[in-house]
């Protein structure tokens, strides 16, 4: 059985070794995934304040916007410019070159494997949530739970091709983990981390949804929360930033990849 | 079939001044300029070759490597590696090839040196069988054991460098780049890498291509060396040439029963040295024969000794010239 050119064997190999290898950090993913409650951050911030109605929000649909947030996160986290990079500049990404496998296919395998790490941590978080705030408890009936399961690898998807796309710059300025700041910064007040895209004047919003942001955490984390949404159009844009991404990585990846000078190697 | 052909790479640098005036100015008005790292360079290597390349530092030899594997482009000239265009890194290419780098690693850290054999494995498509096959194959070959369930942290240095041998010859490659494979090592671990490759060559009949600061690893691997200086190929030939070459004469030594005058050594060749009962001679390596003949039947000999100055020096004094004579 082959999925996108790879071996069944190739994908299981990789998955499970990144697995046993992101094992051996599971004290640092548990930081991470502690690290990632800006959400619930926010959440207390917005309550408190009472602006939940401004969003079109009670107290409850604002918790579990904010829930779902922070879980959509927690599997749609990116790194890899940053792995790139230090591979790039200490000569490590040299091999992986000449091995019959593309290097990306390597750092999603990492990712993959991560999530799978982070999802107790992630579990135990929400349990927490729920505990301390009973009345907002949910579940989210099974075809709600697909589609934000799915929206939610698309997330990671555009995520992760968004930030390939920088990685690729490595080969021309080689510390290209200081670009990531441009998609970092309208990430973070565009993708709905913040606060709900709905809080935005109805011109911002219209610019925003002709970004890729708001598919990144928004989209999936109100179809999770059951807030109302466009899902059929939130899955075309998603498919059709894919669309754009997976290409435009394609071709710098290729011209990126003749500049190489394997340095440190 | 190996061919270079008029091979050049040029790197683009910029120079920065120190201090603050010369970091404004690197900032707003960067100068660069292309360096040649490898001129016009061009020799063939036939399938089963082991060749050498010799060089100081800088002098374009793992430049020339990383062309000729694929891992980077030439600025102008042309590779080809068995038919294939290295740059374009075609599958069946890379199955073809490794390149090893001292002190660069492939293995995953963290974890044994076995999961990432199982990866490369997976990744040449070698069924679990045949992985296995292999890995005994190859652990067997450089003594290696339990080391390959223990995190590579834990493993020393030669350790870890046999276990990158093993990932990096697990796919049967049949063209090996080594770049510094015994960089850092100890003696003996040197001299067991050297063992083995040499055996893999012979076993498998693959091409290796070294870089080494040691010479020890070019006279024990290498029947062809390729002289680098400054980016320009200046010898390409065998080593015992070379060697002729750089230095005509071999040195004899000889340890008499009974004290003799420096004038009886004169005709026999160049005296470095004489000390009682010891002589030490220079004589060219036309008349060696000869001059040992008589000197066994005209004095009473106790020892005798012949050898080459250390070709060590003899290297290190080329690269200072930059050319053979």
């Amino acid at each position: 059985m082959r999925i996108f050119g790879l071996s069944y064997k190739v994908i299981k190999t990789l998955l499970t070794t990144q697995y046993a290898y992101m094992l051996e950090y599971r004290i640092e993913i548990a930081l991470w995934a502690l690290s990632g409650v800006l959400p619930f951050i926010m959440f207390s911030l917005w309550s408190q304040n009472d602006v939940g109605n401004t969003f079109g929000l009670n107290d409850i649909g604002l918790a579990r916007y904010f829930l779902s947030a922070f879980i959509v996160r927690q599997f749609s986290v990116v790194w890899v410019v940053f792995s790139f990079e230090e591979d790039s500049l200490s000569g490590r990404l040299s091999p992986y070159l000449l091995q019959p496998l593309h290097p990306l296919l390597r750092y999603v395998a990492a990712h993959l494997a991560e999530q799978a790490t982070r999802l107790p941590f992630a579990a135990a978080i929400a349990v927490t949530f729920f505990i301390l705030n009973p009345s907002s408890f949910w579940l989210p009936s099974l075809p709600q739970f697909f589609l934000a399961y799915l929206s939610t690898h698309l997330a990671f998807s555009i995520a992760f091709l968004l930030q390939s796309l920088v990685a690729a710059l490595c080969f021309w300025t080689e510390k290209s983990s200081a670009l990531e700041r441009l998609i970092f910064v309208p990430y973070l007040f565009l993708s709905g981390l913040l606060v709900p895209l709905s809080a935005f004047p109805s011109s911002v919003l219209k610019v925003a949804m002709l970004t890729p942001f708001p598919y990144l955490i928004n989209f999936p984390a109100k179809i999770l929360s059951g807030m109302s949404v466009d899902i059929l159009n939130g899955f075309i844009a998603q498919i059709l930033w894919m669309l754009i991404l997976i290409p435009s990585v394609n071709i710098l990846w290729k011209l990126g990849v003749k500049r190489y000078t394997a340095m440190g190697a | 079939m190996i061919v270079v052909d008029q091979l050049t790479k040029y790197y683009r640098v910029a120079n920065k001044q120190p201090g603050f005036k010369g970091t404004l100015k690197h900032f707003f008005d960067r100068k660069t300029y292309d360096v040649p790292a490898v001129t016009d360079i061009s020799f063939k290597i036939s399938p089963g070759e082991v060749v050498g390349f010799l060089g100081a530092n800088g002098a374009g030899k793992t430049t020339l490597l990383k062309m000729m594997c694929g891992l980077i482009h030439p600025s102008t000239g042309l590779v080809d590696v068995g038919g294939f265009s290295p740059q374009r890194r075609q599958t069946a290419f890379l199955k073809e090839i490794t390149l090893v780098m001292g002190q660069k690693q492939q293995l995953i850290w963290d974890l044994p040196p076995m999961d990432s054999l199982y990866v490369n494995a997976a990744v040449y498509g070698l069924s679990d069988h045949e992985a296995k096959v292999r890995i005994n194959e190859l652990a067997d070959m450089l003594e290696l054991g339990e080391e390959l369930t223990r995190p590579v942290r834990k493993l020393s240095l030669g350790q870890r460098m046999k276990s990158e041998i093993l990932a990096a010859l697990l796919h049967k490659p049949s063209v090996l780049f080594l770049d510094e494979p015994t960089l850092g090592l100890d003696v003996n671990a040197q001299a067991r890498v050297r063992s083995f490759l040499s055996e893999y060559n012979k076993r498998t009949g693959a091409t290796i291509l070294l870089t080494s600061h040691y010479m020890a690893d070019i006279t024990a691997l290498c029947p062809r060396v390729i002289c680098i200086h400054k980016g320009n190929l200046f010898y390409d030939g065998d080593l015992d040439s070379l060697a002729n070459s750089l230095s005509p004469s071999r040195e004899v030594k000889v340890e008499l029963k009974n004290p003799c005058s420096i004038d009886q050594f004169k005709k026999y060749g160049e005296i470095q040295d004489l000390n009682d009962r010891f002589v030490c001679l220079l004589v060219s390596r036309g008349k060696l024969t000869e001059v040992v003949s008589n000197l066994l039947t005209d004095f009473d000999i106790l020892d005798l000794e012949i050898s080459d100055p250390p070709i060590d020096q003899l290297i290190g004094e080329l690269f200072m010239k930059g050319e053979v004579n």
